[in-house]
């Protein structure tokens, strides 16, 4: 329901707010100015801003965004739900850039869900680009309006005030007038029309484009209880869920007598559960006096499991039905076909051929999965960690029977999401659990729970062939993308889609789509029950492996230079916008919306080049590698540089970033960690991460077994570089993820002459000789 | 069930739980300490990461009956004051460390182990001290920053504590 925005200038265009929104003011009980902001009309545009309320979900709650107290206090609503991406601190800046508050006594509001605020979803690296000019407007006309009272105040003309760090200064007769001390006069002040308000000159800004950290780090570091797992209420009891190994089974019965014997258990119980794979699924609850009780009640649980029909399914036949089906011309449809590429493949000078692979991963936030809930029989109070505060209300409500309106939910700090916490069974669960004892509960997931129960990055399988004519010019592509995913089910159970695998499907758009003049993409899906959900930058985190994994093979193949060659074909012609396919989602989108960018593409591309210095020579055992690609409407290219010792050992020395994410970074330093997280969660990735199904079940339950990076393989260097292009700022969470993997990739085979085409490279072995 | 008289951050705390049971739960369900984390219940991730007699503990696979009289640091207690952050907490402010910051309190008390093993640690020091401790962000570069900048604090404050 967010207001979106469309830029056509320099700077972003407000004209939709005069349509689209509104802005009233109201008094507060202590004296303050509220400045009211309505993302869209149909949350009552003749609704009075009260007092601000404990909002509930689907009520009509007018709420607004900034609160300034007569004490001065400047009171920010952070909106977005923090999950490490920043966007508690960095949405708020924007704002408090544009009323010229003083930053260090901002105060935040946090974990509020709301109607009146719009979308409030964290996630597809939305939150800048979608609240950019939103939170430059309120702050704008806040300041505006506070302008105006001490104007009137001191009777001068508007023309000879300034605001600084929450006052406003009256130069030619030194005179300084507090925020707080103008709040009764701007509260009885008509709200100027949105276009009559003037933004600030980017090159004015003092908060937004500086290092600002934060806004928890200092309860982070004291170990203030800020995450889901760390909330309580009283007389809330603790529960563990055991559900069936294999995904879709069903409990059908359970040692719950002598499990209710067992030191502080208070009950035991089996939940049916739905055919959601990502929702209520079957299984049996144990609910403690305590969370240990109840994962030691846990140990000595017998069930009997329907296994359902997918029990024998295991990851190395799937490989093998993915890697017969790729081989095959024809998929189960095609998703583009340019040219003739069968008949370029045949007359060309020249043919690379190979298969990629990558396997199912999780999310392994370091948070597990809980939620506490607090069902009675007519209302329902949450308390968790979700990506959209919104979404437990509908959750809770199907699994209850309340109306969602009497569901009030509390959002928490997320222990990481990546995706992961964007939807929420385990608040099913905990409502389910909650309704039955009548009580709180508070449901932990343990870390077994967590990686073998995930809503996992679906794996996938590409059989590439490239064509070069004599010159070396590629002529022909053509990739039988070979995706896992439930037939006909997309995640909980949408429309039937090839492409709903978890947005593990790819799209005509991408890059090199419209620079070879015969290209042909199909597709196919190997039918398994495993449930799949969105994993930091949902498709494209894997797909630009093989791509610019190929494209780096078809280089050396051709004796060209790897970065010539990315572009001469970037320079080979514009792509045509990308076909109509609904299907496809716009989400994940290349490029975000209308396919990529050649410009944008070229930019980062030529500055990572530029600044790693690419062309030198190395030693051998030692090289560099370069990839790009385009998601979220951000544009990533790397330059990685290794070091692999005779004996395989593998060192990245550095990464060098190049990242256009727009004309304007707002928080340096979040933006900065941000390409680090995803440069170091990528490689991690890449090397280490892979899950195995045997049985139908999920082989590996625990870090021993499920591999990490950890911080002795992180690189040594890492080198950032933003490109300030002429774009609208967007976000920063997902789309340095795709390309360091293929980066990785071509570096290793550079240095060593071994071309890493599955995921996870540890399992190659990389000694040279 | 068994009486424990534990002391944690210095001030004398009683439980009445299962021997087997966890120091991690102890502190978090029975005395509502939950800055130290769950993770993985194996040892594997460090989020559970106390000091048992200044010594980096896992909480999570330390059993009750195990911890005595040792005295129990946990990172609400790490700081000698609330006005008066230890530099590890200082230098994680400052340097924006936390993303998500869920494992943040594991690895600062790992690190607070090192420092005062090591007042200048190199960063193969650095990285061989906090290898047991996982960051799903993947913040180890700051991480790694935060322990050298704790360090000048720590020493520009006459040593770590």
């Amino acid at each position: 329901m967010s207001t979106k925005l469309k830029s056509t200038g320099q700077e972003p265009a407000l004209q939709g707010l005069d349509r689209r929104s509104f802005l009233r003011i109201s008094g507060l009980a202590g004296g303050g100015l509220i400045l009211g902001f309505y993302a869209n009309k149909a949350f009552g545009a003749d609704a009075v801003v009260g007092q601000p309320s404990e909002p509930t979900i689907g009520d009509f709650s007018p709420n607004v965004f900034l609160r300034i107290s007569a004490d001065g206090t400047v009171t920010i609503v952070s909106h977005k739900p923090e999950m490490g991406q920043g966007v508690m601190t960095s949405i708020p800046m924007i704002l408090a850039e544009e009323l010229d508050a003083d930053w260090a006594s901002v105060k935040l509001d946090v974990g509020k869900a709301n109607s009146a605020f719009g979308s409030q979803l964290s996630g597809g690296s939305t939150s800048v680009a979608s609240n950019y000019a939103q939170m430059r407007q309120i702050g704008a006309t806040a300041r505006a309006m506070l302008v105006t009272a001490a104007a009137q105040t001191w009777n001068v003309p508007e023309a000879e005030l300034t605001t600084s760090a929450g006052s406003v200064l009256h130069a030619p007769s030194v005179r300084k007038a507090s925020y707080g001390s103008l709040v009764e006069k701007a509260k009885t002040l008509p709200v100027p029309a949105a276009g009559a308000v003037r933004l600030k000159d980017p090159k004015d800004f003092k908060l937004i484009g500086t290092r600002v950290t934060g806004y928890q780090n200092a309860d982070i570091v004291t170990g203030k209880p800020l995450f889901g797992i760390d909330q309580k209420t009283p007389g809330m009891l603790y529960a563990v869920y055991e559900r069936c190994p294999t995904f879709g089974g069903t409990a059908v019965s359970a040692n719950l007598d002598k499990i209710k014997t067992l030191p502080g258990v208070k009950d035991a119980f089996i939940i049916p559960g739905t055919a959601n794979l990502t929702g209520l699924v079957s299984g049996v609850a144990i609910v403690a006096d305590s969370t240990w009780n109840a994962i030691n009640a846990r140990r000595q649980l017998e069930v009997q499991w329907n296994a359902g029909t997918h029990a024998s399914d295991n990851s190395a036949e799937y490989i093998k039905q993915a890697a017969e089906m790729g081989a095959k011309p024809d998929g189960m449809s095609v998703v583009r076909n340019d040219g003739d590429a069968v008949a370029a493949l045949a007359s060309a000078a020249k043919v690379v051929e190979a298969n990629y692979s990558y396997p199912f991963i999780s999310h392994a936030c370091m948070e597990p999965m809980n939620a506490l809930a607090h069902v009675q029989a007519d209302r329902a109070e949450i308390w968790a960690g979700v990506q959209d505060p919104r979404s437990p209300s509908g959750v809770v409500a199907n699994t209850t029977g309340l109306q969602a309106a009497n569901v009030k939910v509390n959002g928490a700090r997320m222990g990481g999401g990546f995706g992961r916490r964007w939807v929420g069974g385990y608040v099913a669960e905990a409502a389910a659990i909650s309704q039955k004892m009548g009580a709180p509960v508070k449901l932990t997931w343990t870390r077994e729970d967590d990686l073998q129960h995930d809503e996992y990055r679906p794996g996938g399988f590409h059989h590439l062939k490239g064509g070069l004519d004599a010159t070396g010019k590629l002529i022909a592509w053509q990739n039988h993308f070979v995706g896992y995913g439930t037939m006909g089910q997309g995640r909980g159970g949408g429309a039937p889609s090839l492409q709903a695998v978890g947005q593990g499907g790819v799209n005509g758009g991408g890059f090199p789509a419209g620079m070879v003049p015969n290209f042909r993409v199909v597709q196919s899906l190997v039918d398994c029950r495993i449930p799949t959900g969105p994993w930091r930058c949902p498709g494209e985190s894997a797909l630009a492996f093989p791509l610019q994994g190929f494209v780096d093979e078809l280089a050396h193949a051709a004796g060209k230079d790897p970065l010539q060659f990315k572009l001469d074909l970037l320079a080979s012609a514009p792509p045509p916008p990308p076909p109509a396919d609904p299907a496809a989602g716009g989400r994940g989108g290349r490029g975000g919306f209308g396919g990529p960018n050649v410009g944008r593409l070229r930019g980062v591309l030529e500055l990572a080049a530029e600044k790693a210095g690419w062309g030198k020579r190395f030693e051998r055992g030692q090289g560099a590698g370069i990839a790009f690609h385009t998601a979220m409407q951000g544009y990533v290219a790397y330059v990685v540089e290794v070091t692999v010792s005779r004996a395989g050992e593998l060192k990245i020395d550095r990464v060098v970033a190049a990242v256009d994410v727009g004309r304007q970074i707002v928080n340096l330093s979040g933006a900065e960690a941000q390409v680090q997280g995803c440069i170091i969660d990528g490689i991690g990735v890449a090397m280490y991460q892979e899950h195995v199904i045997e049985g139908g079940a999920m082989a590996r339950g625990n870090y021993a077994a499920y591999q990490m990076i950890r911080m002795p393989q992180a690189p040594a260097k890492i080198e950032i570089h933003f490109l300030k292009s002429d774009n609208n700022p967007t976000g920063l969470g997902e789309p340095p993820i795709p390309p360091i993997a293929p980066a990785l990739a071509n570096a290793i085979f550079a240095a060593t002459g071994k071309r890493l085409r599955d995921f996870p490279f540890s399992k190659t072995n990389l000694s040279w000789s | 069930m068994s009486q424990y008289t534990l002391n944690v951050n210095g001030q004398s705390r009683s439980v009445d739980v299962a021997p087997e049971t966890p120091l991690l739960w102890v502190l978090r369900d029975s005395l509502d300490l939950v800055g130290t984390k769950f993770g993985c219940g194996i040892g594997q991730c460090g989020a559970c990461t106390v000091h048992l007699n200044g010594t980096p503990t896992r909480g999570c696979i330390t059993p009750i009956s195990a911890v005595g009289s040792q005295r129990v640091t946990t990172i609400e207690g790490l700081a000698a004051n609330p006005a008066q952050l230890h530099p590890l907490q200082q230098a994680w402010i400052e340097q924006d460390v936390p993303q998500c910051g869920y494992c943040q309190a594991g690895q600062i008390m790992t690190a607070a182990a090192l420092l005062r093993d090591k007042p200048q640690p190199t960063d193969a020091d650095i990285d061989s001290a906090m290898a047991g401790n996982l960051c799903r962000c993947a913040t180890y570069v700051r991480i790694r920053s935060g322990i050298h900048r704790a360090a000048e604090l720590a020493a520009a404050n006459g040593g770590a504590r």
